[in-house]
């Protein structure tokens, strides 16, 4: 490889580092924005920085937003006094908030959040389009609770403690649901609308130019929303902070910095978690769905457009991305937490079983239309055995 | 004769719980939008009803001469003992000679105070009040020790229908040039 293409590769996993952690910061403004508005208040108005502010009408505008109370917060966090407990185990205490944050950047690699043709081919943005991508994802994502639950261990305390211990059960109870309801998902890529038989998102997303998966697959789409507001750790499922019971759960011994890359840690799984939901069940960066009558163009209107193109169909991704952010915080400031017995009652009683009774049933569905549709072609062999 | 409420048993759609959590995302919606009930501080005002008991001021008659004459009552009454006054006599060329004494010092110690009126109440003179001032800051314990000029300050002038000491005076003058009472 050329030094340039590395050092493509760098600027570009920088900017979506950026980006994804720009998106996280804001998020937090949306909660609290929306919060406030649920809650009959108005919310952070008064942050302003001296320049930005002073611009007659937007300036105003975008304080009242509360636009800069993200850099006011971070600036907060960074230069607070970070006292170190003395009864907790110092290396792990450290190492955790680490633990918590990367696995949610280390999934940006194959999250692909836009598209871009080459002669007419349609390419995802991608930092690494790997074959195994939903695999990938799930592997690391994953490992997000080791960052909690080491956390909990090292502050050494029994609020932090059970906070820990309810986190990982919370989170192998959901993980199994979780990958069982993307399974439909995956056969109906790989099917019928002739994938290339791989795991890959830009696939997922191709296969639902004519319908979201969303529309037809309700029940798997509602499982994996509920099980990834259990894996994100969002009300009603936020069991590890439980702070009526619980002080603040895991991070009861943390704070200043620390906690902080635990925040943006949470915020910045929901982002990976949005992001990936569109991708699966809302068509990724894709306009509209065809419904099968519909114009080709219809679902791609910026294919022709170039660079601009591109541009903008990673915007769409993003408003779909955020309408789902909006969502998360709304239904946090709806519906009060769930009893932990309770949780485990939804996990493997209910959302288990309908996640396996939706793959039994789409891969009838899938099967009876792979067999009597479109028997005479099926790509997904005879293109990968070509040379 | 107890009643007896019939429980019926859930429908299918209640136990999933669907219907709720959109019911109760339609409220939350909905509120979303009402006007804000939010009050911006410092330049938003809340409105002081009538009767509120805030900081307790000393206050002047509509002739500017300070009312209090130190007889330490509300001194004594206060029960978390914030007040402290040091008396003094009023000099011969003052204006105000005919009244019997003023403070030399007026101290509330507003860290002490309780806002319980008590002194209001017990004044024979009328000439401490607790108005509508409710915003006590400073940084230091020293500054809350409000002294004699800023609770004049603080209190300025409230109308007054009595005239007491003017009165008094008056009757005096007119007893002394051979009137009767």
């Amino acid at each position: 490889m050329d030094w340039i293409d590395i050092l493509l590769k760098v600027v570009y996993c920088v900017l979506v580092v950026v980006v994804t952690m720009t998106i996280a910061g804001y998020s937090v403004m949306a909660e609290r924005k929306i919060a406030s508005w649920i809650q009959g208040r108005i919310g952070p108005n008064r942050a302003r920085i001296p320049g930005i502010a002073d611009i007659p009408v937007l300036g105003t505008a975008l304080v009242k937003l509360g636009i800069f109370q993200l850099p006011a917060d971070g600036l907060k966090f960074l230069f607070k006094e970070e006292p170190v407990p003395a009864h907790v185990k110092k290396v792990y205490y450290t190492i955790a908030p680490c633990l918590a944050l990367v696995p949610a950047l280390v999934v940006l690699v194959v999250l692909p959040f836009g598209v871009y043709y080459i002669d007419g081919q349609a390419h995802p943005l991608v930092l690494a389009d790997l074959d195994i991508g939903i695999l990938f994802i799930l592997a690391i994502s994953s490992l997000g609770v080791y960052g909690v639950v080491l956390g909990a261990w090292a502050g050494n305390n029994k609020y932090s403690f059970f906070g820990g211990v309810r986190s990982s059960a919370q989170m192998i109870s959901y993980e199994l649901a979780l990958g069982m309801s993307i399974l439909p998902v995956f056969m109906w890529a790989n099917g019928p609308t002739g994938g290339l038989g791989d795991l890959t998102l830009f696939n997922v997303v191709t296969s639902q130019t004519a319908l979201w998966n969303v529309i037809w697959m309700p029940i798997p789409a509602f499982v994996y929303l509920t099980a990834l507001f259990a894996e994100t750790n969002r009300l009603p499922f936020d069991m590890p902070e439980t702070e009526t019971e619980l002080v603040g759960g895991f991070h009861t011994e943390y704070g200043g910095f620390k906690f902080g890359l635990y925040f943006t840690g949470e915020y910045a799984h929901m982002v990976i978690g949005s992001a990936v939901f569109t991708i699966l069940f809302f068509g990724g960066w894709q306009f509209l769905p065809t419904f099968g009558f519909l114009p080709e163009w219809v679902a791609n209107p910026w294919a022709s457009w170039g660079w601009i193109g591109s541009v903008v169909s990673v915007i769409f991704f993003i408003v779909k991305l955020y309408a789902l952010m909006v969502f998360f915080i709304w239904i946090r400031w709806t519906l009060p937490r769930f009893r932990y017995d309770q949780v485990m009652t939804i996990g493997w009683k209910y959302l288990l079983p309908m996640a396996l009774a939706c793959i039994v049933f789409y891969a009838i569905v899938i099967g009876a239309w792979d067999t009597f549709m479109n028997v005479q072609d099926t790509p997904a062999i005879i293109n990968q055995s070509a040379p | 004769m107890s009643k007896v409420v019939e429980r019926k048993p859930l429908t299918f759609l209640e136990k999933t719980y669907l219907p709720q959590i959109v019911g109760g995302l339609k409220i939350t919606l909905q509120n979303a939008f009402r006007p804000k009930v939010t009050l911006q501080y410092p330049e938003e005002r809340p409105p002081i009803p009538e009767g509120y008991r805030g900081v307790p001021t000393l206050v002047r008659d509509p002739n500017g001469r300070e009312k209090c004459v130190s007889c330490q009552l509300c001194e004594f009454v206060c029960p978390p003992k914030a007040i402290r006054i040091t008396p003094g006599e009023i000099p011969e060329e003052s204006e105000s000679v005919h009244v019997e004494k003023g403070p030399e010092d007026f101290e509330i110690n507003m860290l002490r105070c309780i806002y319980c009126g008590m002194c209001q109440e017990v004044c024979p003179e009328e000439a401490i009040f607790l108005q509508d001032i409710y915003s006590v800051v400073g940084t230091t314990r020293e500054e809350f020790v409000y002294h004699k000029q800023k609770l004049y300050e603080l209190g300025g002038t409230l109308p007054d229908e009595h005239y007491k000491w003017d009165k008094k005076k008056a009757a005096t003058e007119r007893a002394a040039a051979g009137g009767h009472h």
